[in-house]
């Protein structure tokens, strides 16, 4: 084994045109995305895709893009893979570390300005836009959204990625304040369907959760059993 | 990370010591090109099966259109129940998947305890995403053990895709296409060898940058079986004629001994302290 695997190491490469490595290879792995997060009184469902590209190529079509922070805090990640995986992990410690210090479960409030705080230092180097949600004592569900910039926003309800250019007109739409649990998970669904539908770096599988005071109840609908919309 | 150091953590951000002597090997070339980093266009794969993980791979490694290794071993041992397979810059994949094996042995001596396939990945990721892709590496690391069989993929930019089955390199297309249509969960040993076999063939047949022979890597609660190579290429060459050369076929006209003269310049003694 020693003798063979010696990698031989060619320093002289005048003539490489790197046609045997395909365009996309060399590409960053990106999670172009649709993500969304909705609020309800006693909780929140999160819901993303799971297709992750590199360039044209599909890298993973099973992709959880919906990341455990802390026990009833979720984080959807869309972006580079690389950056939003290191920065979760980050958070995750972070917290993880902050709650354990407090002898009591962290904010949704606290895991988003963790999230902030990494996204604006290195706002330049990173490409990262998170939508944080989960489910605490003090205000019950709750959605932050920390875009790519570093900014952040409590909304009751938000998509993000880049499906989510196709579905801003289907939220506006459909969503009212007072929504029940079941309702949201149809709506999340829908609109994560129909973002699907239209954005080719948005695919696969709908993972959906929804967390609340009793805990996290994840779900995977398969592609053959989403709602079917037809425009012909 | 405090037990699995070999070296100590970098400090963060990045190393530009070697940026001035990159720009002044620049102007030794003239205005040509500088060396590429060396591709191995390459065909990887890996699947999980009932008992364990099989790993793939082929055995060419190209400098442009000529092949440089007929037989280069693209499986590269990480620790006794780790194995991984690399694809992209050749040096990259080969120091790293070096690196991390030095670690992870430090990390066995100073704990007792095997490496999980996990704490592998995150020490991949870790110093990948630190190189913000500057690392070519490709990676697909496989192996069992007590939580499990797992199979994970570490890009160049350092994320990470846990799966149960997988294709890297050049030749991926070709091979996932096999791998999409003939896997299934907890396959039978030979059933998973056999796909792993096919998924890398189909990367060869279909994909210039892959060929010559197939490794296959099996990784088992009981141990490991490296098959190398599991399947000769098709199209060997038979050499005709025999390079040895016996002897005294060339002899020998003039024979000149000159001694070197080595005079002694300083002698020095130190007694040793002894108690």
């Amino acid at each position: 084994m020693a003798a063979a695997s010696m990698m031989p190491i060619f320093s002289q490469n005048v003539s490489s045109n790197s046609d045997l490595v395909p365009e996309w290879s060399r590409q960053e792995v990106s999670t172009g995305t649709t993500i969304m997060a909705v609020e309800y009184d006693g909780g929140v469902v999160v819901g993303a895709d799971s297709r992750t590209t590199t360039g044209a190529y599909i890298a993973n079509r099973v992709t959880d893009k919906l990341t455990r922070i802390h026990d009833r805090i979720y984080c959807c990640r869309s972006g580079s893979a690389a950056d939003t995986q290191a920065i979760a992990e980050v958070v995750s410690y972070q917290l993880g570390f902050h709650s354990i210090e407090l002898d009591e479960p962290p904010l949704v409030e606290t895991a988003a300005h963790l999230f902030r705080a990494s996204c604006y230092r290195y706002r330049e180097e990173l490409m990262a836009g998170i939508l944080v949600a989960g489910w605490d004592r003090r205000k019950g569900g709750q959605v932050y959204c920390v875009p790519i910039g570093g900014m952040l926003v409590r909304q009751p309800v938000s998509v993000g990625g880049s499906g989510s250019s196709y579905i801003y007109g289907f939220m506006d739409s459909n969503y009212k304040p007072g929504l029940s649990k079941d309702q949201c998970l149809d709506l999340t669904t829908k609109a994560l369907t129909l973002a699907m539908e239209r954005d080719g770096s948005s695919g696969g599988v709908v993972r959906l959760a929804t967390i609340s005071e009793d805990g996290v109840e994840r779900r995977v609908i398969l592609g053959d059993q989403l709602p079917k919309f037809s425009t012909h | 990370m405090a037990l699995s150091n070999v070296l100590d953590s970098p400090a963060a951000g990045f190393n530009f010591d070697n940026a001035a002597r990159n720009a002044a090997f620049e102007g030794l070339f003239e205005g040509g090109q500088t060396p590429k980093p060396l591709k191995t266009g390459t065909t990887i794969a890996g699947v999980v099966f009932k008992d364990g993980v099989v790993l793939g791979a082929d055995t060419r490694a190209t400098s442009s259109e000529v092949v440089a290794d007929k037989m280069c071993a693209k499986i590269h041992y990480i620790s006794p129940n780790i194995y991984c397979c690399g694809a992209g810059t050749a040096a990259d994949t080969e120091k790293t998947t070096d690196l991390l094996s030095s670690n992870l042995t430090v990390f066995s001596l100073n704990s007792g305890r095997n490496p999980r396939v996990v704490m592998a990945v995150n020490i991949l990721q870790d110093m990948l995403y630190r190189y913000h892709g500057q690392i070519g590496a490709n990676l697909i690391l496989g192996g069992v053990d007590c939580t499990g069989n797992h199979l994970y993929t570490v890009g160049p930019y350092g994320s990470v895709n846990k799966v149960p089955y997988l294709a890297m390199g050049s030749g991926d297309l070709a091979a996932l296409g096999i791998l999409e249509d003939g896997f299934q969960h907890d396959l039978e040993l030979e059933k998973a060898k056999k796909l792993v076999r096919d998924a890398v063939h189909s990367g060869i047949m279909n994909d210039l940058g892959s060929g010559n022979n197939i490794d296959i890597c099996v990784i088992t609660a009981e141990g490991v079986d490296y098959i190398r190579p599991f399947q000769e290429s098709e199209f060997k060459d038979r050499r005709e004629i025999k390079y040895k050369y016996r002897q005294g076929t060339t002899p020998v006209l003039t024979k000149k001994i000159t001694p070197l003269k080595m005079e002694v310049v300083q002698e020095t003694t130190q007694k040793m302290e002894t108690v």
